[in-house]
């Protein structure tokens, strides 16, 4: 156990992250760390926005890899996410083939015989040549590995789940009429959610679960600083500390990680050096995507960027 | 170590995180990757690879702290080194303390624990509680009655014989001596009670509330005390929501099946039989329908209760369900169920219907005039009730056209078999007309019964 140095790994995770413009928190940084060790899909879980999908494109990128993207949805299934037959495609070939069919039994004297002959072309029709691969096949296919995104979940049926399962946890499906296909190499495999809907036991227990809550105010300056680089020190300090005295109040709905960043790149784009009343009082509406939240925020605006630009000061 | 993880698993099981094999096994590997050397990193591992929800992970965090802040226990050192280090301890010991410098000799020839409170050594202390504890299983420990047994057994191992045998011999020798050795032992006793208990916090938490819910469970509901309400309510809840993420089914679905191949060649005949468009099997299945009779008069009403609180969740579970309460006359209240919070809803009921004598026949007949044509041959129709209709005419000829006209009739009742038929219960003429009858006096029976009803449209 000595030679291994999982922090040095840990942290290399961090920083090929980090060159993708992904500012990951330690606890994001060792739940890749450890999908990739111990070959573990990661079910990514926390409010909208904080960067689930995005963890997805950044591992994509940092390890020179495909990303292939299953959005799930009410209805999802099997013919869908996983293959379909090409039922068209069989039927033609049917009756395309149809006048071959004399050729093929022409040689069969008896009825037996010819049904025998049949057979052995039977399967044909059942082939890989007629199998429509879907995203979770492609992923299975990719030689070369790849990122595999299984976005919201949550959206799902219970019933995509149990689907799911054979794959995350040994990396093949069995399709009936072909048998097992293994992963020619196992894809790293990020299942996103949104808790709309509490997902089965099985699925969880087959996952690393991570959750990704809202960062800590050092941690978004860094996100935003990758982000937004124009942004100067002073201004990115005010603002994410303002957003953190905006995230106490009870709103219906929280402005996230991607809101920060959208808010920074407002800001910028106004040319604004420091956090002032009006300016945030003209932009609100970046930050806060309900009416109703606007109008709760707004009372406090004062208060909250005195606060921030006290904050500056100390910290 | 690994003795050390597993007992981890057990904490990390008794501060209710559902932990199984499969998911240590997982723990094992990926700790196996990370070291433990750095304990944050140790820390978020575990909560990755254990924790499944975001309440497991701030119970397994807090119970990682409390776990890795006790005393490591140390394996007991080889004898021939430990020997050499306690003399030199003991003797290091007895010669620092002044007031000792004459009891020095008698020291000598008290036992290892006297010499070892004596000296008040609280590293050695510590680790000799530790020893113990593990030689005594103290991580088997579930219930807080458990806690006098396994003090006992710590003191026990620790030596606790030879030193009450120590203070006997020096209360006439040496008072002085023997009155710090047994100031010391209090202490040492209070130490192994906080260790004791810090245990039970660890590993005992979830038996003890599994003990607790189990006795609940098969309660009878009528003779809840009421400082058990809450959580008999509590219970139920729980008891609903698995029913849910069993049953519940999402409002849409897929409901392509395979090809039909019959139809898809009639269809396609007009094109000499080239197959331009396909047909698909379609998947059937019954529509849940379920109608609910809940009797809130005096004689179930603490009973009833629970079974509206259960009827709520169906609501939640089934889409079609209609909710009727009565007791002198009978009302619809699947409005109430559905809009409002269980507790609200309840007391809305209970004011409108609720408490009256109960009049099984009239309120039949209200039903029969108002919602009979609601019956259909897919619909079970749930009677939750008592059927104790003080002497009236209880008009089992309503129910027995309600029977013709559903699917199945379910009757629940709170009593025993017992009391069926005895006073003014009609009982047995309406358990004719019933498909299942059962008695449903418990939160288990409650459960099982609404669980077949619900099962049986899957």
């Amino acid at each position: 156990m000595a030679d291994i140095r999982p922090s040095a790994s840990i942290e290399a995770v961090e920083s090929g992250l980090a060159a993708q413009g992904y500012i990951a928190s330690r606890q994001i940084a060792t739940a890749v760390y450890l999908a990739q060790q111990i070959e573990k899909p990661i079910l990514v879980e926390g409010p909208a926005g904080v960067g689930k999908t995005e963890l997805a494109k950044a591992i994509a990128a940092w390890r020179g890899m495909k990303m292939i993207r299953l959005q799930c949805y009410e209805g999802l299934d099997e013919a869908k996410a996983l293959y379909e037959w090409k039922y068209a495609k069989q039927l033609l070939y049917t009756q395309i083939l149809k006048d071959k069919l004399g050729e093929v039994l022409g040689g069969a004297p008896t009825l037996e015989a010819a049904l025998n002959q049949l057979h052995d072309f039977g399967d044909v029709f059942f082939s890989k040549e007629f199998v429509e691969p879907r995203p979770l096949l492609q992923a299975l296919e990719q030689p070369a590995g790849c990122v595999l995104l299984i976005d919201e979940i949550d959206k799902s049926d219970a019933e995509f789940e149990s689907l799911l399962l054979e794959i995350l946890s040994d990396f093949q499906v069995t399709i009936p009429e072909l048998g097992t296909v293994v992963a020619v190499a196992p894809p790293t495999v990020i299942l996103t959610s949104n808790s709309e809907r509490d997902l089965g036991d099985a699925l969880k227990r087959r996952c690393l679960h991570l959750h990704i809550g809202f960062p800590e105010q050092k941690l978004e300056e860094r996100i935003v600083e990758s982000r937004v680089p124009g942004i100067s020190q002073t201004l990115r300090r005010q603002m994410v500390s303002f957003i953190h005295e905006v995230r106490t109040l009870d709103l219906k709905k929280l402005p996230s990680v991607s809101e920060s960043i959208d808010w920074a790149r407002v800001l910028v784009l106004l040319q604004a050096r420091e956090l002032g009343h009006e300016v945030v009082k003209d932009t609100l509406n970046v930050l806060l995507k309900y009416e109703a939240d606007i109008e709760a925020t707004t009372p406090q605006v004062s208060t909250f960027v005195a606060k921030a630009s006290r904050q500056n000061v100390f910290g | 170590m690994r003795e050390n993880l597993h007992r981890f698993f057990r904490a990390a099981r008794g501060a209710g995180v559902r932990l199984s094999p499969a998911e240590s096994i997982d723990a094992m590997r990926a700790v196996s990757k990370v070291g433990f050397t750095d304990r944050t990193i140790l820390r978020d591992t575990f909560l990755l690879t254990l924790a499944k929800t975001q309440d497991e992970k701030k119970a397994l965090g807090d119970c990682f702290d409390l776990f890795f802040d006790q005393p490591e226990p140390q394996s007991p050192p080889e004898d021939g080194e430990a020997d050499g280090q306690h003399a030199e301890e003991s003797n290091a010991a007895s010669d620092s303390p002044g007031d000792a410098s004459d009891g020095g000799e008698q020291t000598e020839r008290l036992g290892q624990l006297a010499q070892m409170l004596l000296a008040q050594d609280r590293n050695q202390i510590s680790a000799a509680i530790a020893n113990a504890a593990g030689a005594a299983s103290l991580s088997d420990i579930r219930y807080f009655t458990q806690r006098g047994i396994f003090s006992g057994r710590i003191l026990d191992q620790m030596g606790i014989e030879r030193l009450r045998d120590d203070l006997d011999s020096l209360a006439a020798t040496n008072p002085a001596l023997a009155e710090r050795l047994t100031n010391a032992l209090d202490g040492l006793r209070g130490t192994v009670r906080e260790t004791v208990s810090q245990a039970l916090m660890l590993y005992g938490r979830e038996e003890a509330e599994n003990l607790r819910n189990e006795i609940l469970r098969n309660a009878p509901l009528s003779r809840i005390e009421p400082r058990q309400v809450e959580q008999m309510r509590h219970l139920i809840r729980q008891i609903a929501r698995r029913l849910r993420e069993r049953y519940s089914k999402p409002r849409k679905r897929q409901r392509r099946g395979h090809l039909d191949v019959r139809r898809t060649i009639r269809r396609n005949a007009a094109w000499g039989g080239v197959p331009f468009l396909t047909a698909w099997k379609r998947r059937h299945r019954d529509k849940p329908k379920i109608i609910a009779l809940c009797d809130v008069s005096g004689s179930v009403a603490r009973v009833s209760d629970f079974f509206l609180l259960l009827i709520h969740s169906l609501h939640e579970v089934v889409d079609d369900v209609r909710s009727f309460a009565f007791s002198g006359h009978l009302i619809e209240v699947s409005d109430i169920l559905e809009s409002k919070s269980p507790e609200e809803a309840m007391a809305e009921i209970m004011s409108k219907v609720g408490f009256g004598s109960s009049d099984y026949g009239s309120s039949l007949d209200d039903f029969e005039h108002g919602w009979m044509s609601a019956i259909t041959p897919q619909t079970t129709v749930i009677v939750l009730g008592d059927a104790r209709s003080n002497n009236l005419d209880p008009r089992a000829d309503i129910l027995r056209r309600i029977a013709e006209r559903s699917k199945r009739l379910v009757w629940l009742n709170p009593e025993g078999r017992m009391a069926w038929g005895w006073g003014d219960s009609e009982m047995p003429r309406y358990s004719t007309f019933c498909t299942v009858v059962r008695q449903c006096a418990t939160a288990k029976q409650l459960e099982r019964a609404v669980s077949d009803i619900v099962a049986s449209y899957q």
